[in-house]
């Protein structure tokens, strides 16, 4: 690799790889709020080698961010490191003065940012902001060698075109351009260790696995090594050779990743283990194998397959939805947000909608909500058309179909209690008197395995995975039939995902309901669904029954996007990947 | 792709784990059913009570208002009751602060202006809530050409300097003023303000999930701006009336001071500064009362908006 050359050439390597590069030793962070001090991260340990990949996995809240963040000095807020040490190649770095700090950081020590979409300053071009870490760092060419460079840069980043690129502005970028930006950013003065944070969680999985494939590959042939913050299980395992887990401030497990994957010894690491839908989802289907005891569940879905018996709720034809871009000739310019798309779903079964942002798959859902008028196509609902729906038949609609949306902040009125919120749907539609609403909010609560005393409470009071399951109490108040859940799961840690999950499929064998089910995650799919339509640009370009598409996929695709689940390279339980 | 250089382990890279002692697995989510449930309201309430500023307001306000109920309670003298032997005499038992131009008692007269102070000042933030938060709320609610219409219409009333306007429109009242054409005419030009706050904290709220879901539950448009979009954006209306509730007393006394506010016969600290100007070289103490009182009470409410905007902020609220 002639690259590699260039590269060594630039920055002979001095490093014993024998010495570790980072060393943090009982480190102690605190954060002063206003009920008192709260220990963020407790005595955590962890040893990185240089050019080894390390990654801190652990759900939100686990002091996994604060401790990359005390590495770097760059702690939020009253956040202070109050005991341990960090050594970076030999120099111990807490209580390091700023200045000290200000050295490492970019040239020894550099950040790829969690979130592409805020990180880079909308009012300068890409161009500048690698130069000024450029010029931050020492560089000290000229203007056009600088520019030069960070050209070069960009397109070592997997830039295409880079030069031109680099004059253009952060709008003008993608997602995962400007991710790419931030990575070049990251390196541009060859640090010794870079810290990615979440560098990908808000990408379409595509698109993360392209980036992460060329990050890999990029820190390989430099050099350098990676400290990974995820939430993600899986994506850390296929992306690092050691594992940190971190839980409420403390490192509960770390070693080699595969070690830990596939011996995990901590209760925690076992639990996340269990749950990581990327990994479960290779050996088995968590909701059917818990519904293999009772006969009844089996008969709700129907088993492996779709029972075609029970005959088909809903059935979507030929639907297509054009929205018209703002500021476009009249006329001429109209967007196809869904094209011509053809489904049905059978009573009591869960029906999958798949696709990366973009692809059309939240419309459909608000099209069977009847929250939007679909350009043309039909909508048969137990045969009837919902199409011009009367008034009055349109609201009686709206108690057989219901939604769970994603955030789980944003779906709770913050001025409602629990208890207003899930009276709300009965007081809408006028039923019972105040003593039997109060009844059916207790029952509500009780389906979803909340104590009745939440019901005084507020949306602020709860964490996301109550929030979520408030949500579904509501959602399920009126009895409907079908639930739409958009990206229900999408916002939550794994361990609370996968006991939202389970809470659905049991709601479902208990009370029969039909799920449509929109995600852009494959992983949950294979865990909730029973049939899959695969969407991209609006299209449905493939729709099986889950095991089908994800054991014998058609398209190329479905291909890619089973490819992108993070972990499913890993070979941790001996299932080879299907694709 | 190439492999990581590095082999597994190292030295300090053995497989570790924690000891259940030392690291307590919790449930995962449980419900802390020991705290006592809040809401916004609680909450800011709890921020309220640590604040001094909110108690020192409180006290101004609850005096003003006190005073401006029954100002008997403060004085036995009738503010109206002038004898121009008086004239500008010099402060006495029961006359603490003198006597004006006309030989009327300052300290009553400073008492009993209060009432048309804060009558004004409540009356009229009161019909510029009502009419600012309905254009407001649904202009943001609704959105399109409807939006564009309201929008401009407040800009245009905005455009307007709010004493200016009413200085034009009072003179139209030359013989019939009384304290409710000053509310009417103030509360005309005054509403834009809260209507665009309004309209953004509608605006900011009404593409939550929460709306969408209240929408799929069959809530009608209207039903949902009453009952979620503007309990939502009652925080900053509730902040922005108490803070120009003091602005309107002081437009009052604006107005009153260049003659054309309340009329004479109505005892108001506007006028009494308008007066009392006349003999700002003679007596300067007596144009130092009732523009204390004005400024004591605007003070007040204007502290008092600012400390219901720090509890109520939202970014200061745990999530």
């Amino acid at each position: 690799m002639s690259r590699e050359m260039v590269d060594v050439q630039l920055e002979p390597s001095v490093l014993d790889p024998n010495v570790p590069l980072l060393k943090v030793r009982d480190l102690d962070v605190q954060f002063a709020t206003g009920t008192g001090v709260v220990r963020a991260v407790r005595g955590a340990n962890l040893t990185l080698y240089p050019g080894q990949s390390l990654a801190i996995v652990g759900e939100s809240g686990s002091g996994k961010s604060t401790t990359a963040h005390a590495i770097i000095n760059l702690l939020p807020g009253t956040g202070k490191v109050t005991g341990g040490s960090i050594e970076f190649e030999g120099n111990e770095l807490v209580g390091a003065s700023e200045k000290t700090f200000v050295g490492i950081r970019g040239s020894q020590i550099g950040l790829v940012p969690q979130d592409p979409m805020t990180n880079l300053n909308p009012v300068w071009s890409i161009g500048y902001q690698v130069r000024e870490t450029l010029l931050a760092n020492g560089f000290t060419g000229s203007r056009r060698e600088a520019n030069a460079r960070v050209a070069e840069l960009l397109a070592e980043a997997g830039l295409p075109d880079a030069a031109r690129r680099a004059k253009q502005f952060p709008h003008e970028f993608s997602g995962g351009m400007r991710q790419r930006a931030l990575i070049a950013i990251g390196l541009a003065a060859r640090p010794k260790l870079l810290i990615a944070d979440e560098p990908t969680s808000a990408l379409d999985v595509t698109v993360q696995r392209t980036i992460l494939d060329h990050l890999e590959t990029l820190t390989a042939e430099l050099g350098t090594a990676v400290l990974f913050i995820t939430h993600d299980l899986g994506l850390a395992a296929e992306r690092a050779s050691q594992l940190v887990v971190m839980y409420r401030g403390q490192v509960v497990e770390s070693g080699p990743a595969l070690k830990i994957l596939q011996d995990p010894q901590h209760p925690y690491t076992q639990r996340l283990v269990a749950a990581a839908p990327s990994l479960a989802s290779r050996r088995i289907q968590s909701a059917k194998e818990r519904g293999q005891r009772p006969e009844e569940l089996k008969a709700v879905t129907g088993g492996d397959g779709v029972d075609r018996s029970r005959g088909e709720l809903l059935r979507v034809e030929h639907l297509t939805k054009e929205f018209e871009i703002r500021g476009a000739a009249k006329g001429s310019n109209t967007f196809k947000a869904v094209d011509d798309v053809s489904f049905t779903v059978t009573r009591g079964t869960t029906m999958a909608l798949v696709g990366e942002s973009g692809s059309g798959k939240s419309t459909v859902a608000n099209i069977m909500l009847n929250l939007l008028q679909p350009t043309e196509g039909t909508i048969y609902f137990e045969g009837q058309n919902l199409h011009g729906l009367g008034r009055k038949a349109e609201f009686a609609f709206r108690r057989r179909v219901q939604p769970i949306f994603q955030n789980p902040y944003g779906s709770l009125d913050p001025m409602y209690s629990i208890f207003r919120t899930l009276e709300e749907p009965l007081r809408v539609h006028h039923i019972g008197n105040s003593k039997t609403r109060e009844a059916r909010v207790r029952e509500l609560l009780e389906m979803v395995a909340m104590p009745a005393s939440t019901m005084r409470r507020f949306p602020n009071e709860l964490s996301g995975g109550q929030r979520q399951r408030v949500a579904v109490a509501r959602a399920l108040a009126l009895s409907p039939e079908v639930i739409v859940c958009d990206e229900a799961v999408s916002a939550l840690d794994v361990l609370v995902q996968a006991q939202i999950l389970t809470l659905l499929n049991d709601l479902q064998a208990e009370l029969g309901l039909t799920y449509l089910f929109i995600t852009h995650d494959l992983a949950v799919v294979r865990q909730i669904a029973d049939e899959v339509c695969v969407m991209q640009a609006g299209r449905i370009v493939e729709s099986a029954t889950t095991d089908e598409v994800f054991d014998n996929p058609r398209q190329e695709y479905t291909r890619e996007l089973l490819a992108a689940i993070p972990g499913a390279s890993l070979d941790v339980f001996g299932s080879g990947p299907a694709a | 792709m190439p492999e990581p250089t590095n082999p597994l382990a190292r030295p300090e890279q053995d497989h570790f784990f924690a000891s259940l002692d030392s690291a307590v697995l919790g449930d995962v989510d449980v419900v802390d059913e020991s705290a006592a449930p809040t809401s916004l309201w609680q909450d800011a309430w709890r921020e309220l009570r640590h604040r001094v500023l909110f108690w020192a307001s409180a006290a101004i306000i609850l005096l003003v208002i006190v005073v401006a109920v029954a100002p008997q309670l403060f004085t036995s003298v009738d503010p109206q009751y002038c004898l121009l032997s008086d004239s500008l005499g010099a402060p006495g038992p029961g006359h603490p602060f003198g006597f004006d131009k006309l030989g009327c008692d300052v300290y009553a007269r400073v008492i009993y202006g209060a009432r048309a102070s804060v009558a004004v000042g409540v009356l009229t933030t009161l019909i510029v809530t009502l009419l600012g938060a309905t254009v407001g709320a649904v202009a943001g609610a609704y959105g399109g050409w409807f939006d564009s219409l309201l929008s401009r219409v407040t800009d245009i009333f905005f455009a307007i300097p709010l004493v200016l306007a009413a200085v034009t429109v009072m003179s139209i009242f030359r013989s019939s003023r009384t304290i409710l054409t000053v509310v009417l005419v103030l509360g005309v030009f005054g509403w834009p303000q809260i209507a665009r706050i309004t309209r953004g904290a509608v605006m900011s709220v009404k593409n939550a999930e929460f709306v969408t879901a209240a929408k799929a539950l069959g809530v009608s448009k209207p039903a949902t701006i009453v009952k979620h979009l503007i309990p939502n954006a009652l925080a900053p209306i509730i902040v922005t009336a108490t803070v120009s509730l003091g602005t309107f007393i002081v437009a009052e006394a604006t107005l009153s001071f260049l003659g054309i506010g309340l009329p004479p016969n109505v005892v108001s600290w506007g006028h009494d500064i308008s007066q009392a100007q006349r003999q700002l070289r003679t007596m300067p103490s007596l144009i130092f009362y009732p523009s204390g009182a004005l400024a004591l009470t605007v003070l007040g409410f204007i502290m008092m908006g600012d400390a219901v905007r720090d509890a109520l902020d939202p970014k200061a609220r745990k999530r």
